[in-house]
């Protein structure tokens, strides 16, 4: 049975024709869109290697059915950058070196975003510390990770400011 | 994963009616039935996609005073909700201390409370289990149990449910809305959940095809907002199930607690409300041995079933701590470890 | 003692600026922004989708696969078994050396673990693979399986870890036990741990004639082609591995393993690419693991608290047909100065898939257990647990007797207990608590690796526009090779970083030597100093030869390389670019070749370890028993840094997973079925980002002239060792309550009571 879907993917509206129910977000995004930045750590949602951004929340991506998604707005790591240039979560990455082998990093990203976004955890270490629980990462990296997502939420914060000022 | 029929009804009834067919699953959100279809544990031919039926996503204040919660409101943003949060702690609490923060934005109420065991041989289709396969045995016991029910268990099944948002729900006497092929009908949620006995297949009062359309909290759940806490005790510090929790909720004046609710996780195939204990708390006041005292009542008829006769301390310890949490009252503003142990500045001593 | 060589030609030096720099990484952008590719995210024209289908039992054989079945599952290709896999060159489970693991390529019928592979499903999509593989629904003849330390016999193995003999005596340990006046006598268990990456295996793989291309994680490149090469029977040339970033090695990606070889099988069966990725449920038996240890460790001491005896004797196991044997006991040849040591191990078999190295073998599973009873001896005398082990401090190897290359430990003690604040440690347990009535315990533990050597080579190139080309066949798991290798080949070749090209990360460029050990930075670093001095003689005797140079005659005293230009030593005025040298000799470009080894006669005169004290700080909550280690201190010393930025990183990443073997990771086994319990991420606990608060690394200054001529140590094990203990003795000093039994769950904390 096929199914046809539209997604906004990364800002880009596309049809999709989907030729299996069963391929989840994650797997159309790495095996028919070829969106390899999202990664498959577990299939499981048990380490969030797969966290994209749909329609304003991280969520993972392996558990989450394509063909239930018709409409929705989907930002993946690919999108994230803008014309060259990284985005402030980003560059706290690498500055801060929130990351070693990487696999799990394009995650880490979209969820650090998310949390951004939400709004909870403000500039408190531990509320960061417990957001970003819901991604592992075998290499340990979470020192930097932390200290990343906390100078990026000030940057971010700082330049919210700005706009509204 | 098998491959199914793919159904999106527009109306409750047309979903009712999709659901109904053996072999059907409702489809929420997926984070736990899609894992269990990867698993090899559950293998619907049908999907009912139930995520656009219109309505189901709003909390409603009714005009009894009680708070309806759509089916379809998504764990995080009930827990975030403000005016919910500040009247219903101990839920927000719980919520925010389950899963991850990716996993609570997808979830959603109905999906939370039909949720599955994590039990490591339900999740594995080469073991013997009574719930997927009723006569099968239970490799559960005599295996990997440390983490398994000391209460409400029998020889058929001794797993537990895993949901910290149930456990509040049911200590403030939660009611779920139900619609089916009948009418709509209202089970407590404390009944909904059903303990395994020798049919542990069965695990709630749903007929086939009924669909949670709404979880309400009647009027008198919000008096306990000064003190309400959830506990969980659990091996990680974060993303994790719990051994045990509690939640537990005071209705306080002066030092005497007037009313109390009381329910256990991590401890049952359903949160165990823990009404002796409930009993031994109304008019006294609240004091260490009191509450030693409830413990006791609460976990009196427990019995380990394997390598677990820890849990049973564990769980009057964690009586008595989330009564002690409970008794010095809410905190303004929810704990950056919500339902941790670790949820520091509760200026709570833990111990004289 | 020996003359060192520092350069291959002493006569030219290199006064580089890239190597100490804490430069981020250089793959950094390319991580972030997902563009860096990993083996799955391959998809070359035409590819198939290739899922295994893995034993649920431990032991007996497969009796019937539903073949059928899969194959009319729409989209299901071709199913390979037993029955009909194509016949290779070798036998998998020939075993020409101790390194070349046997394998479960679909030989036989037999099942020898749970979650061995028993076939091979392929279709046009992962989906049709994925439920083909399930269609199969094996059936088997079971056998009784044998779980667990006390499943069988036990024997003597012929070697432990990587060839070391299973039993070392040094001194007496009766005699030295008989005269201590403190004894201790304690059991402590470890459980098998499963190296979990977060990229599980994969592998990408196309057949052009007899030419095989594939894209797969390694740790060891050459040693892959090697071991394709012999299974394929087709020269190793014809093999190119292609593995830029692997995400995550931790030693499980150090041999090609099963998985991955069968996605090789696959393609060639279908004649058309292939990618078969593993589940993560997979990932736990096939691809290694660390095997559970139960150690005894007897210790002896003087009134004053001096060691006299220590045995440490060691229980594993290993498969019922192949040899890995954790060498826990080994961690008590080279830290405390007892006089009388003796270490030994015994194994049984039992149905599991082989274990490996994984990261720090031996070295973790022994320290956790040495630190443990070292803090328990030292309970015995009334003494502060570091000053303990300031008593025993061994200034000389005490297995051996040899004095070490370099030693900084006393300064890591005493710089990570500064930092901690350890002096206010009060000596009886039970006795700290917070704010919040949680119970504080302190507790430390020091870490050792040895710095090894593999073999390794590098290939420079200078060119002519003075830009530089250094080929090395090396790999980054996230060590952040890329980046530190980058630096070492900058400053060989006198370059800044930006100057040069760094090609590596494919089996087509030299070999390196496998990326474990510790020892890539060292293998490999050494192999691109010495290519880089190799290429820059050649350069400079083109110019020290030619009259129209400032460097003419310059060959008895000597250039320098800097900036793209040779000076004169001893008259820097007198200096030209590397573009001019060529230019005049008509040359596009210059090559050298280098090589990295372990110098013998050094490491026979010298024990060369890395060293580390970590100081840990866990809090209880006393009537809960949950836990949290909410500080952790850990000061290192490993010789020559080359990036700071990176070997910070290398050790909170140790640290982490010291913390996690003292209280999370655990594989739990079924005793009756030989299954993994918990073969998923939410059950097999690694920890949160909210486990770890506070985690510091302190970088100890220390230079070795005798480990080789950078004086490079190597930081990716070390970081276990020693944390696993710090954390343990922390609660016991919490808690007045000594588990003895990793990981330390709240039930193991809750049971004694």
């Amino acid at each position: 049975m096929n199914f046809s879907i539209s997604l906004t993917i990364n800002g880009a509206r596309r049809n999709v024709e989907l030729d299996d129910p069963r391929t989840t977000l994650l797997d159309l995004l790495r095996e028919r869109l070829d969106l390899t930045g999202t990664k498959k750590g577990c299939d499981r949602g048990q380490c969030g290697a797969c966290t994209v951004i749909v329609d304003g929340r991280r969520i993972n991506s392996c558990l989450a059915l394509a063909l239930s998604l018709d409409g929705a707005d989907v930002r993946t790591i690919e999108g994230v950058a803008q014309a060259g240039r990284l985005h402030p979560v980003q560059e706290a990455f690498i500055a801060h070196d929130g990351l070693q082998c990487g696999f799990c990093t394009p995650g880490q990203i979209m969820s650090a975003i998310g949390l951004i976004q939400e709004g909870q955890a403000g500039d408190d270490p531990e509320r960061v510390r417990e957001g970003m629980s819901g991604n592992l990462c075998r290499c340990g990296a979470y020192q930097g990770i932390t200290a990343a997502v906390l100078t990026a939420q000030k940057a971010l914060a700082a330049a919210s400011r700005k706009e509204v000022a | 994963m098998n491959t199914f029929d793919y159904v999106r009804p527009a109306t409750i009834r047309d979903a009712v009616a999709a659901a109904a067919e053996p072999g059907a699953a409702y489809l929420a959100a997926g984070t736990n039935l899609l894992d269990l279809m990867k698993g090899g544990i559950s293998a619907p031919t049908r999907l009912v996609d139930v995520t656009h039926l219109p309505g189901l996503d709003r909390i409603e204040d009714l005009p009894d005073g009680s708070v309806r919660i759509g089916a379809l409101v998504r764990n995080a943003d009930l827990a975030y909700h403000g005016d919910f949060a500040r009247r219903f702690p101990a839920i927000a609490e719980a919520l925010l201390s389950g899963a991850s923060g990716q996993l609570r934005n997808a979830a959603t109420v109905g999906g939370n409370l039909l949720q599955r065991t994590r039990c490591p041989y339900f999740y594995d289709p080469a073991s013997a289990c009574n719930k997927r396969n009723p006569g099968a045995g239970c490799d559960a016991r005599g295996g990997d149990n440390r983490l398994h029910a000391i209460l409400g268990w029998s020889e058929s099944c001794i797993a537990t449910h895993p949901s910290d948002f149930c456990v509040a729900l049911v200590a403030l006497d939660a009611v779920v809305e139900v619609e089916g092929r009948a009418a709509r009908r209202e089970i407590p949620l404390e009944t909904f959940h059903r303990l395994p006995g020798d049919t542990p297949d069965r695990e709630t009062m749903l007929e086939p095809g009924e669909m949670i359309v709404a979880v309400r909290l009647p009027a008198a759940a919000a008096r306990f907002a000064a003190h309400a806490r959830y506990l969980k005790v659990r091996e990680r510090t974060s993303y994790a199930f719990a051994v045990v929790s509690a939640a537990a909720a005071l209705r306080r004046e002066a030092d005497v607690i007037v009313e109390a609710r009381l329910a256990l996780g991590g401890v049952a195939m359903k949160p165990w409300r823990a009404r002796e204990a409930e009993q031994i708390l109304a008019g006294a006041p609240a004091n260490l041995s009191l509450f030693r005292r409830a413990a006791a009542a609460g976990l009196a008829a427990a019995k380990p079933s394997g390598d677990n006769t820890y849990k049973i301390e564990l769980a009057q310890g964690v009586v008595v701590r989330a009564l002690t949490l409970a008794a010095a009252g809410t905190p303004e503003r929810m704990p950056a470890l919500p339902g941790s142990p670790f949820a520091a500045s509760s200026g709570v001593r833990t111990h004289a | 003692m020996p003359d060192i060589a520092l350069t291959r030609a002493p006569a030219h030096v290199r006064h580089g600026s890239n190597i100490g720099q804490p430069l981020t990484r250089r793959d950094g952008v390319l991580k972030v922004t997902g563009a860096a590719k990993y083996a799955a995210d391959q998809h070359p024209a035409g590819m198939l989708h290739a899922v295994l289908a893995v034993s649920s039992i431990a032991r007996g054989r497969v009796a019937f696969l539903d073949v059928a079945a899969a194959k009319a599952h729409p989209g299901v290709v071709e199913v390979i078994t037993p029955a009909n896999r194509p016949t290779l060159a070798q036998d998998p489970d020939e075993k020409s050396d101790p390194f070349m693991f046997r394998l479960d390529l679909l030989q036989s019928d037999r099942v020898r673990y749970a979650n061995q592979p028993i076939a091979v499903v392929i279709a046009e999509t992962l989906e049709a693979a994925t439920e083909g593989a399930a269609q199969l629904a094996p059936r088997y003849e079971v056998e009784p399986a044998r779980v667990g330390l006390d499943a069988a016999e036990s024997f003597v193995p012929p070697a432990v870890g990587v060839g070391n003999p299973a039993q070392v005596t040094r001194g007496d340990v009766e005699a030295g036990l008989a005269a201590s006046t403190r004894k201790t006598a304690e059991t402590y268990e470890t459980p098998a741990q499963f190296h979990n990456p977060m990229e599980p295996h994969a592998i990408v793989a196309a057949w052009d004639g007899d030419t095989l291309s594939i894209d797969t994680p390694s740790q060891g490149l050459a040693v892959a082609q090697a071991r394709l090469a012999g299974l394929f029977g087709i020269p190793p040339d014809n093999i190119h591995i292609r593995s830029p970033f692997l995400g995550g090695g931790f030693g499980c990606k150090g041999f090609i393993s099963g998985p991955q070889i069968l996605g090789a099988i696959a393609a060639r069966a279908v004649g058309r690419p292939v990618k078969l990725v593993l589940r993560r449920e997979q990932m736990f038996g096939p691809v290694g693991h660390r095997a559970p240890t139960r150690q005894t460790l007897r210790l002896g001491a003087d009134q004053d608290g001096n060691l006299l005896a220590l045995d440490h004797h060691t229980k594993t196991i290993s498969s019922t047909f192949d040899d890995f044997f954790e060498p826990a006991s080994d961690a008590s040849h080279t830290l405390y100065g007892s006089a009388a040591i003796v270490t030994s191990h015994e194994a049984v078999r039992g149905d599991i898939g082989t274990p490996l190295f994984m990261r720090a073998p031996g070295e973790a599973t022994g320290s956790v257990a040495l630190e443990s009873a070292i803090d328990e001896m030292a309970q015995a005398c009334g003494m502060d647990p570091l000053a303990f082990r300031l008593k025993n401090y061994a200034e000389v190897e005490p297995i051996s007797g040899r004095p070490f290359s370099s030693k900084a430990l006393r300064e890591c003690y005493r710089q990570g207990a500064e930092r901690f604040g350890w002096a206010r440690r009060p000596l009886a347990p039970r006795r700290m608590r917070d704010a919040d009535g949680l119970l504080v315990g302190w507790g430390v533990g020091t870490a050792t690796f040895p710095a090894l050597m593999f073999a390794g080579n590098a290939k420079a190139v200078l060119r002519r526009d003075g830009s530089g080309v250094m080929e090395i066949g090396a790999h980054d798991m996230g060590q952040g090779a890329w980046t530190a290798l980058a630096q070492i080949a900058a400053d060989a070749l006198g370059l800044d970083i930006d100057q040069l090209e760094f090609r590596s990360g494919t089996s087509d460029l030299p070999d390196a030597g496998i990326a474990g050990g510790s020892a890539h930075t060292a293998t490999a670093g050494m192999a691109i100093h010495n290519a880089g001095a190799d290429v820059i003689a050649r350069l400079a005797n083109l110019a020290t030869n030619d009259q129209r140079s400032p460097l003419f005659g310059a060959g008895n005293a000597g250039v320098i390389a800097r900036d793209g230009r040779l000076l004169r030593r001893d008259d820097e005025s007198r200096s030209e670019r590397y573009a001019d040298i060529l230019g005049r000799a008509g040359l596009a470009q210059i090559e050298g070749h280098g090589t990295g080894a372990a110098d013998a006669a050094a490491q026979a005169d010298y024990a060369m370890h890395a060293h580390g004290a970590v100081f840990a700080e866990v809090k209880v909550d006393p009537d809960l028993g949950q836990m949290r280690a909410t500080r952790v201190v850990g000061a290192f010393a490993a010789g020559r840094i080359i990036n700071p930025r990176m070997v910070q990183s290398q050790l909170q990443g140790g640290m982490i997973w010291g913390v996690s073997f003292a209280l999370h990771e655990q594989a739990v086994i079924d005793p009756r079925s030989g299954r993994p319990m918990n073969a998923n991420l939410a059950e097999y606990h690694i920890p949160v980002n909210a486990d770890v608060p506070s985690l510091e690394a302190i970088l100890v200054e220390e230079r070795d002239p005798h480990v080789n001529a950078l004086g490079i140590k190597g930081v990716g094990e070390i970081g276990i060792t020693g944390t696993a203990g710090a954390v343990a003795n922390a609660v016991w000093h919490a808690t007045g309550i000594r588990v003895r039994k990793f990981p330390i769950t709240i039930d193991r904390l809750i049971e004694p009571r």
